[in-house]
């Protein structure tokens, strides 16, 4: 089936609203509603406004008019992309809850109603595997989600998992497919490891070395616009290959590791929090602890995608694309290399 | 070919930057060329090149430019850093002797399966020295999540290619053409009383044989004998390992009476002998649980003769 109407919900997001641009760029798609409260970037809605196939609706998915705006538009493939699993700033929890949560059932309710609607696409995240030691070192697609902590998002999305599952089997006829992303780094995306990464000091968990798996922000873009076509349905891990230390990822950064005492990490991170520089939750944490790698088979062999950027590849990028610079100059250590050794 | 003129077209705010910055389309296996330039080495040889060398390694740490693997795999660091003490332990203090390393396969997965003694776990990192040193291969051994648990530890164990015992991390290692080392004894054969030297304790319950089955890697019985004889276990403080959390509070001879020095393990001799590969691959599948009990009971026969008989030879612990 290829889509004709497409709902993209949280386009005022980078994600959501980069999605929508796309999606309207695409001539066999006829139409592309937005749904966000607040608007997408400018750079977004010119680009949305320039083709003059998609629309932006300023509405809220808790509210019941979003079942009126996919009946009376004869949607027929929606894109709920505004999960916030890891807000990059200190975000009231209770809202984002609220949204993340409140907001799904809402639309999947809508959904229900709307015998127009034919594929669901989910975003969701690779958080909702958890992270810790007795987990295995590489998760798949057949590993349970769990719930890591009472408080944290990855909690939110392992229920709207659990939720999406419930419509999956109310509407068989629908075709779902839920993209777990793993941590989204790049130039332009705004994420908890972007800020994480950008602080001159950076605290890590003492005696941890946890593996990170990364995903490129465009990569994740184009993930998201291949499950609206791809006819392929099911639940797909997303990252890129291999992985980095977050030492290695630390130093690569140019960044000064600062290692915390487990115990004082939630204090550490409330500092941080307070000073609103980059949102410690206890699943960040958690996630500093243990890492998290999954394991990307289906992606390649059964989705058909394989990431452009590796896992080290994304990360370099987000390092020189964003102009970060580097507390300790690896210019300045090659050169120490070279008058030492006297080979220059 | 107007549905990418568009495309692009339209991605411009997004893509204007990318358009220098994407990596080359090798395919996603290959590493990206190191975005700050290699220094020019020339290679030079005596204490000059070994100076260089560590200098490289330095630079490699401090930038870092190396590579990990999904488990955390840091083939660098345990190459520099950690096994040239190991090998010296294994060289000067343990005085191993291998045997029947050609039983271990060059190249493709295959399962070690050993014998586990000694109170703490010297009896793999010998092993792993062992299978280093006779088939230039690194041993990726399968660990207790106490390990994982455990700060500086748990970091150390996952870059010296160590993962956590479970069926879907050894599968996927020996699915890979691995060579994994497994001690299905597990804490009950580390941690048991001197008196009970050399006589294996229950094979876990075989799920080191169902990983093996499912992904027809042979499996590589294997006997140390020496390990038992490190730190005589002679006690157990068993309130104070509950107290700290651990399996186990051994008392040896030496250990707690003479403090830290007590931690040094006795310098007996030791002998590891790889046994015959046992092969998995003729088994159709691992739903027959006594198949599967059938072929732990086997191995575990296996290794406890060959202890037997490597006993019978050897002369005094501590000279061999």
């Amino acid at each position: 089936m290829t889509p004709r109407i497409v709902l993209v919900t949280g386009v005022g997001g980078h994600l959501g609203g980069h999605l929508a641009a796309r999606l309207a760029a695409d001539p066999s798609i006829e139409r592309v509603l937005g749904v966000d409260t607040v608007g997408p970037h400018r750079s977004v809605g010119e680009v949305i406004a320039g083709t003059g196939r998609a629309e932006f609706v300023r509405a809220d998915i808790r509210n019941p008019l979003i079942a009126r705006v996919i009946t009376s538009a004869e949607v027929d493939t929606v894109v709920h992309a505004s999960l916030t699993a890891n807000p990059p700033g200190p975000a009231r929890r209770s809202a984002v809850k609220e949204m993340n949560v409140i907001g799904a059932m809402q639309l999947l309710a809508a959904c229900q109603r709307a015998p127009s609607v034919r594929k669901l696409v989910v975003k969701s995240t690779a958080a909702v595997y958890g992270a810790g030691a007795r987990l295995p070192a590489v998760l798949t697609e057949d590993d349970p989600p769990r719930e890591l902590s009472s408080s944290g998002y990855a909690k939110d999305a392992v229920e709207v998992e659990g939720y999406v599952r419930g419509f999956a089997r109310r509407r068989p006829d629908v075709d779902v497919t839920v993209v777990r992303l793993t941590n989204l780094i790049g130039p332009r995306v705004d994420t908890v490891l972007t800020r994480y990464f950008a602080l001159p000091v950076v605290p890590t968990v003492l005696g941890y070395d946890p593996r990170l798996q990364l995903l490129h922000s465009e990569d994740a873009l184009a993930i998201l616009e291949r499950a609206v076509t791809n006819p392929v349905s099911g639940v797909f891990n997303a990252g890129g290959d291999g992985v980095l230390l977050l030492s290695q990822a630390i130093r690569r950064a140019g960044r000064i590791p600062f290692p915390v005492p487990r115990a004082a990490m939630p204090t550490a991170g409330r500092l941080l929090r307070g000073a609103r520089v980059v949102d410690f939750s206890p699943d960040h944490v958690h996630y500093l602890n243990h890492g998290r790698v999954v394991d990307t088979t289906r992606l390649r062999t059964v989705f058909g995608f394989t990431p452009r950027w590796t896992t080290r590849q994304a990360f370099d990028d987000y390092v020189h694309g964003s102009g970060l610079r580097p507390v300790i100059d690896p210019s300045v250590i090659e050169r120490l290399e070279r008058a030492v050794a006297g080979t220059r | 070919m107007k549905v990418t003129r568009v495309q692009q077209a339209q991605v411009i705010p997004l893509d204007r930057g990318d358009r220098q910055r994407k990596p080359a389309q090798e395919g996603p296996a290959v590493e990206p060329t190191p975005i700050r330039p290699t220094p020019a080495v020339e290679p030079a040889t005596g204490l000059r090149g070994a100076v260089a060398d560590a200098l490289g390694f330095a630079r490699r740490r401090l930038t870092g430019d190396y590579t990990v693997d999904q488990f955390g795999f840091d083939p660098d660091l345990t190459e520099t850093l950690l096994l040239p003490p190991l090998r010296a332990v294994y060289r000067k203090w343990f005085r191993v002797e291998v045997t029947g390393a050609e039983n271990l396969p060059a190249t493709g997965g295959a399962l070690v399966v050993s014998n586990h003694s000694g109170t703490l776990p010297w009896d793999a990192l010998m092993t792993a020295v062992a299978v280093k040193d006779n088939r230039d291969r690194y041993l990726r051994m399968l660990g207790a999540d106490l390990v994982f648990q455990t700060p500086l530890l748990g970091a150390l164990a996952r870059k010296s290619g160590q993962t956590l015992a479970c069926n879907p991390d050894a599968e996927q290692l020996l699915r890979s053409g691995e060579l994994v080392g497994v001690w299905p004894e597990g804490f009950k054969g580390i941690g048991k009383p001197f008196a009970d030297r050399y006589k294996l304790q229950r094979f876990g319950r075989g799920g080191f044989v169902s990983a093996a089955l499912r992904t027809g890697v042979p499996i590589v019985p294997c006997s140390i004998v020496g390990a038992e004889e490190i730190y005589p276990k002679i006690g157990d403080l068993k309130p104070l390992a509950r107290l700290l959390g651990l399996p186990y509070f051994p008392i040896t001879p030496l250990f707690p009476l003479l403090g830290p020095l007590g931690a040094i393990p006795l310098p007996s001799k030791w002998h590891i002998h790889f046994g015959p590969p046992v092969p998995t691959a003729e088994y159709a599948a691992d739903d027959d649980p006594m198949l599967l009990f059938t072929l732990t009971d086997q191995i575990r026969e296996t290794i406890q003769q060959t202890l037997y008989r490597m006993l019978n030879q050897r002369g005094n612990p501590f000279l061999g």
